[in-house]
């Protein structure tokens, strides 16, 4: 069995790039750290000096505000310094320009790359190709993965449900084109969540997924009965396209997360979006600012995991200093 | 030029020769095998104790980049790679840039390959024009050009009436259409086999049905015509089995596999390894037994290497925007004789797959060593072994996911109508 890229030769995080092949014990280690974190946005100076005199670059490919915005906030909390490039893909459409950013990005001395690219593999790629002192952490790569916002949903989850062994959870929508599913099942299964469900067409969840640890539901009433917690997806709508799905007044009327069909899972269930959400498409606005919603809070959540990542993987060195509450 | 070779293991397939002797070449074409006449003068002597004496191989499918293309390889640096890799004939698909649907071209390749003299060249031209898939070539001035086939290269042709006139038309002057199976609308630009390892990494797939369902039309196509055909690259157990009963059944059909997808499967992408990026893909596990054994069951006529070099950067990108293809030549030999191995074929009928084989598909007169022929041989040691590396590959190509493999069998002589045209001692010649 080949080693974990991801891990160093002491089985630290070195990079962040897919929550798959990791232990529980790391990703336990992330939620609580993240929860030690989650104090220092209520303070009134909010920044630890956890990687004082470290440079965080946050390449993006592919536009992103909150991601984006939230690993900026999470840098900055870090006392780290942090720069924004955003590159439109066509711009590097060949790959010895996406070879030759890197080369010029790490010429500036910076320590962390913080990427986005609509390529699946692309963060591994980039972390198999940057000097050895350069840690990269993976903000979404095409279809494949976006470790940090499971993460995120994981802490917001286990900060309102508890243990994750006693939970029902199904995720809803575009399974097959969604990083943000695949890296969810990944975390909860690893996590140890008690009951794992995906809900969506056929076309967008194939049978296959099942081979990923996970029941499979086309029909949502059913998929969502006694379930804790509800994860919608984004629906992409060039999906309209290319016959996956017949128009978006069917989908909203199959799998659009209304109260009538909320009404089907436990009564004190929540609901995740990992944003931004299309309103009457996936989600009804009744349902989106209800209640049962937890996704502001999930937004705020992802600045304290993004900090515990970030310190993980770039404080290796730093481990000694304290984080006071 | 007279040469002998001597006290080498014989291996001829066509002939199902299997025995130690000795070989004489004289004037570019084989005088005698086994015994040679005792007043023989040869003026080279190759000293073959040990090793295997076998045809020159014959490889249906190989990217010589030229024209077009030359910054991936040439007609001199490839052919060269071939002449390392014991392949003394290649045929090469029209996809070349301007496309072999000219006389022209197919002249200007040809006069190349004879300046550079390393190996032979059969030219595949082009079935329609620009490899649009609408409008046929002129097919009857190709083959007297000197094209053994026609082909539409990776792009089949959607249209299955074009699909059917084009069969027609060659066949009606004797030219076999080799054709890439695959729909193309379900292919739909996926860069790997759909399947559980793809859905796991994000990449969009290929399903194996887009390829069993253009076998499946282009077979019964075949049947309503009686063209002959070749599958190239089969990747699938189900494609391959639909040919195996229709070649049952008698129709003119015949199949090859490429050799990479004797050995790898979709697993070997998991961390997103570009070199494992081919086209057809590597498909299931299940897929790779079905092909070796189908090595067996004498459903598979030819392996070949597929061999498609890249400069450096073309692999050096996120997966999907990566170019597919392996530099296979050199590796061909050493590799086939592993899934010779594995699928329990004898040294004569693993070789046979590599020269009769191709050679009786292409209707050529050559990957044999009777009295006569041409002398293409092919001198290998089949008990040393060597560390695959990029430096090693003389092609201009060093993309392969072979790296770091330990390959069993070394070619040490390649001759080309009787003249040496590597020699591992000197290396380059």
């Amino acid at each position: 069995m080949k080693r974990n890229s991801q891990l160093d030769e002491q089985g630290q995080l070195r990079h962040f790039l897919s929550v798959e092949g990791l232990g529980r014990a790391v990703l336990t280690e992330i939620l609580d750290r993240a929860e030690t974190f989650a104090g220092v946005a209520s303070r009134a100076v909010k920044k630890v000096p956890l990687l004082r005199g470290k440079t965080v670059i946050n390449l993006f490919f592919e536009s992103s505000t909150r991601t984006r915005t939230t690993f900026e906030l999470a840098a900055k909390r870090l006392s780290a310094d942090v720069l924004n490039i955003n590159i439109a893909t066509s711009a590097t459409s060949k790959g010895e320009s996406l070879l030759d950013t890197l080369r010029n990005l790490e010429a500036m001395h910076c320590d962390m790359f913080v990427v986005r690219h609509n390529q699946s593999g692309a963060a591994s790629f980039i972390a198999a190709h940057v000097a050895p002192h350069i840690s990269v952490i993976n903000a979404g790569d095409g279809s494949h993965a976006h470790p940090t916002q499971a993460m995120l949903d994981a802490f917001t989850i286990r900060q309102l449900k508890g243990e994750f062994n006693r939970l029902r959870v199904a995720v809803v929508g575009d399974i097959l084109h969604s990083r943000v599913a695949r890296s969810q099942i990944h975390a909860l299964n690893i996590l140890g969540v008690g009951e794992l469900r995906v809900i969506g067409p056929k076309t967008l969840v194939p049978d296959s997924v099942t081979s990923l640890g996970v029941h499979v539901f086309h029909d949502m009433r059913s998929g969502l009965k006694d379930v804790d917690v509800v994860i919608m997806l984004r629906l992409q709508r060039e999906r309209m396209q290319g016959a996956f799905l017949a128009s978006e007044h069917e989908y909203f009327h199959l799998y659009g997360l209304t109260e009538d069909k909320l009404a089907r899972a436990r009564p004190d269930a929540i609901v995740l979006h990992p944003g931004p959400i299309n309103r009457g498409v996936e989600i009804d606005s009744r349902v989106a600012d209800g209640p049962q919603s937890v996704i502001l809070q999930q937004v705020s959540n992802g600045i304290a995991v993004r900090m515990a990542i970030m310190s993980m993987v770039l404080g290796r060195q730093v481990e000694s200093v304290e984080v006071k509450h | 030029m007279r040469i002998l070779i001597s006290g080498g293991r014989i291996v001829d397939p066509r002939n199902g020769a299997d025995f130690t002797g000795d070989l004489a070449i004289a004037d570019g074409r084989v005088l005698a095998v086994g015994k040679v006449p005792a007043d023989f003068q040869a003026q080279q002597h190759i000293v073959a104790d040990g090793k295997v004496v076998c045809p020159g191989l014959v490889d249906l499918s190989v990217r010589l980049r030229e024209p077009g293309q030359e910054h991936k390889g040439t007609i001199a640096s490839e052919t060269l790679a071939a002449a390392a890799g014991g392949v003394c004939t290649v045929c090469i698909p029209p996809d070349t840039d301007p496309v072999i649907d000219s006389p022209a071209v197919v002249e200007l390749i040809r006069q190349r390959a004879e300046d550079a003299g390393r190996a032979h060249v059969a030219v595949l031209g082009a079935i329609t024009r620009q490899l649009k898939g609408t409008h046929i070539t002129e097919m009857h001035a190709l083959q007297q050009a000197g094209c053994v086939g026609v082909s539409n290269g990776m792009t089949p042709i959607a249209n299955a009436l074009v699909q059917r006139r084009a069969m027609e038309y060659a066949s009606g002057y004797g030219l076999k259409t080799y054709l890439y199976p695959e729909d193309s609308h379900l292919a739909n630009g996926g860069c790997m086999h759909e399947g559980a390892i793809s859905l796991r990494m994000g990449l969009s797939g290929i399903p194996e049905c887009a390829e069993s369902i253009a076998v499946s039309r282009d077979l019964l196509l075949v049947e309503q015509t009686g063209a002959p055909a070749h599958f190239c690259r089969l990747s699938s157990g189900r494609a391959l089995e639909m040919v195996a009963h229709a070649r049952q059944q008698g129709l003119p059909v015949s199949a090859d596999v490429a050799v990479h997808h004797l050995h790898l499967t979709d697993v070997d992408l998991v961390d997103f390894n570009s070199y494992c990026h081919v086209r057809p893909p590597l498909r299931a596990q299940r897929d790779q037994q079905a092909l070796l054994a189908g090595l067996q069951s004498g459903a598979i006529g030819a392996i070949c290497s597929d061999h498609q070099p890249h400069e450096t950067s073309a692999k050096l990108l996120p997966f999907a925007e990566t170019e597919p293809g392996i530099s296979g030549l050199e590796t061909l030999l050493p590799l086939a004789l592993r899934a010779g191995h594995a699928a329990k074929l004898s040294l004569l009928q693993t070789l046979a797959l590599l020269t009769s084989g191709p050679a009786a598909i292409l209707g050529l007169d050559c990957g044999h060593l009777s009295v006569g022929a041409v002398a293409d041989v092919c001198v290998f040691d089949p008990q040393a072994s060597w560390l695959v590396t990029p430096s090693r590959l003389h092609s201009e190509g060093k993309n392969t996911p072979f790296v770091n493999w330990e390959m069993q069998g070394r070619v040490q002589h390649t001759l080309l109508a009787g003249r040496v045209v590597y020699d591992a001692k000197m290396e380059k010649l």
